[in-house]
């Protein structure tokens, strides 16, 4: 199959799943043979999940183009309602992988509904305004979370927003959910393979319906709202299929991460982690899903990294943002980009330089 | 019956009548002027038209169905397409692709086609190619698919609003000051492409224009506001020689 056959786009689709793939092959050899730290290792599924919040978001911030710093929001949802299955199923389900896949889509249809039903009002509203109503609905999704208590016993499930002991659980009985303290005893079913493979499965849906009729109508509301509605284009119906779908892939990411650890706090989700979401968002480029799957794993790994360097890491890390953020945003490197990895892509010239893209 | 009947159509944005009391009548198959001085009105009454803005008062009825105070999209589906005075294209996406959005509502499959890749995606995407195409090789803009729509030179942004606008298979298409920014070979040119677009998807234009050769070589009924409501209509000759629009808008 010769690249020229495929369109700019396809080409530029089949590089980024290249770049996923090869980063796995080595990552999985380096983990096969011994040869990574401790410490990466037990990065990888977090990497994976960050690149899928990341490349979700990108959904949102980038094709709809609407800010929403309420990302990590949508991740505990998921995240609660697929450690929370898996959980009080751990006896019942002992196949790992059909276990895993319910969470997953639990947790993704969980975070969905909850896309939609905090997009009813929030999709209303544009752009400063959106963002701070997001901000104040994952924070509000957070204290929610912190605050519940769910137990069961042969009686059913019991609720309560105060203590365990509320709860009135009898003696055989099991807190699921201990308030602050969040579920604890969550299988660890996720590994990197899975990791790899949900990461490679946000990147089919999200590149395919980019280039899609529906991803045209999406960027169309976000280049021209008006101009949008006057060729017959649903305002409401795609700003609501492009947020609810952001928010059910961002629930993806929370099953993937609480699986990756045996205890799940909500604090964990609050408005730092929205924020650096938006940073992989931002520093990978708007609109890039590439750049944000790129930004989501290097500014993980980053800080880690940089331990030895003790007080001078966030130092570091700061440089680091900097030079990422010329490399991705400088016209004048675009530029030297596009020339050098167009010219090596496809040989002959192509003076491609255009913005955006996938 | 006419294609668009227009009776007692107004509005009033707090205590200023912006539009007042105007009637219109298109007949199918029809290239109408609507010409006035600035702020007379006319872009609101195509604003009405499509929705943009509701009126306050009166009736908008297109092929016999009631469309007054329609959302923009539902009276695109109705069959009303329209070009903006200040040019609206989706600046971050090819020009192709620009009228694959027009296309919307000609050429459907779900979403879920789309993720999945199924058979059909690749059937209609062809199929819109090939439209989008078409329509673009109408307005010589073939060459530019590929280019970003912000990329184009302004000539070629307004005809690929044109372009855009008759992806959406309209029965009437509003021209908000197609010639504006032109000079003369290009507004002749311009002239030509509209007869073209008549005759060739044989449906009715209404067109606000300040050049006046172009209206009136142009256009077969020309109807002038002033201050909101209609102050003459009739012919280009008529129009031309009535004591009022020359008083408010040609000038002696």
């Amino acid at each position: 199959m010769g690249l020229k056959n495929l369109g700019r786009t396809s080409r530029k689709n089949l590089v980024t799943y290249l770049i996923a793939v090869l980063a796995f092959v080595i990552l999985e050899g380096m983990v096969l043979t011994g040869n990574i730290s401790n410490m990466l290792e037990g990065q990888l599924v977090p990497i994976c999940a960050y690149v899928i919040a990341a490349v979700s978001l990108n959904l949102t911030v980038g094709i709809l183009g609407e800010l929403s710093l309420g990302h990590a929001g949508f991740m505990s949802v998921g995240a609660f309602a697929g450690a929370l299955f898996s959980v009080s199923m751990e006896d019942t389900i002992t196949v790992t992988w059909l276990r895993f896949v319910l969470a997953l889509i639990i947790g993704a249809v969980a975070a969905g509904a909850m896309g939609v039903l905090i997009g009813i009002p929030v999709l209303r509203l544009q752009g400063d305004y959106l963002a701070i109503v997001t901000l104040a609905f994952g924070e509000i999704i957070k204290n929610v979370l912190n605050a519940v208590y769910l137990g069961v016993d042969e009686n059913g499930l019991h609720f309560s927003m105060k203590d365990s002991i509320a709860l009135g659980l009898s003696e055989n009985g099991k807190v699921l959910i201990k308030g602050a303290q969040g579920i604890v005893g969550t299988p660890r079913d996720s590994t990197f393979i899975w990791g790899f493979a949900l990461v490679m499965l946000t990147l089919f849906i999200v590149l395919n319906l980019i280039k899609s009729r529906t991803g045209r109508a999406v960027m169309s509301i976000r280049d021209n709202r008006i101009a949008a509605e006057s060729v017959g284009i649903n305002i409401t119906k795609y700003k609501m299929i492009a947020f609810s779908l952001s928010a059910a892939l961002a629930g993806v990411a929370g099953v993937l991460y609480a699986h990756s650890f045996s205890s799940l706090v909500a604090s964990k989700f609050d408005y730092n982690l929205s924020i650096q979401i938006l940073v992989f968002v931002v520093l990978g480029g708007i609109g890039s899903i590439r750049g944000s799957m790129i930004a989501a794993a290097v500014l993980t790994v980053l800080p880690e990294m940089l331990r030895s360097f003790s007080e001078y890491r966030m130092l570091v890390y700061a440089i680091v943002l900097i030079v990422m953020m010329i490399f991705n945003q400088s016209p004048k490197m675009v530029e030297w980009r596009k020339r050098v990895f167009a010219g090596r892509l496809k040989g002959a010239g192509h003076n491609a330089a255009k913005k955006g893209g996938a | 019956m006419a294609l668009l009947e227009v009776s007692n159509l107004g509005i009033a944005f707090g205590g200023l009548q912006a539009v007042d009391k105007v009637d219109l009548r298109l007949e199918q198959g029809g290239l109408y002027g609507l010409i006035g001085p600035n702020g007379a009105g006319k872009t609101t009454v195509f604003n009405m038209l499509t929705g943009v803005y509701k009126p306050t008062e009166g009736d908008i009825i297109l092929d016999g169905k009631n469309i007054t105070g329609k959302p923009p999209a539902t009276i695109s589906k109705a069959g009303i397409a329209r070009t903006f005075q200040n040019i609206r294209l989706f600046g971050g996406m090819t020009v192709l692709d620009n009228v694959k959005v027009g296309l919307h509502n000609q050429v459907k499959y779900s979403t879920f086609t789309a993720v999945l890749r199924l058979p059909p995606f690749f059937e209609r995407e062809r199929e819109m190619r090939g439209q989008a195409m078409g329509l673009l090789k109408i307005f010589g803009l073939e060459n530019d698919a590929k280019q970003m729509a912000s990329n184009l030179p302004y000539g070629k942004q307004r005809k690929l609003e044109i372009a855009r606008a008759l992806a959406t298979n309209p029965k009437l298409l509003l021209l908000d000051e197609p010639a504006a920014g032109m000079n003369p070979s290009e507004t002749e040119e311009l002239m030509e492409t509209v007869r073209f677009v008549r005759e060739h998807f044989g449906i009715t234009i209404l067109l606000i224009e300040h050049d006046m050769s172009f209206v009136m070589g142009l256009c077969e009924q020309i109807t002038v506001l002033d201050y909101g409501r209609i102050i003459a209509a009739g012919t280009p000759e008529m129009v031309r020689n009535d004591p009022k629009v020359i008083a408010a808008y040609l000038g002696g």
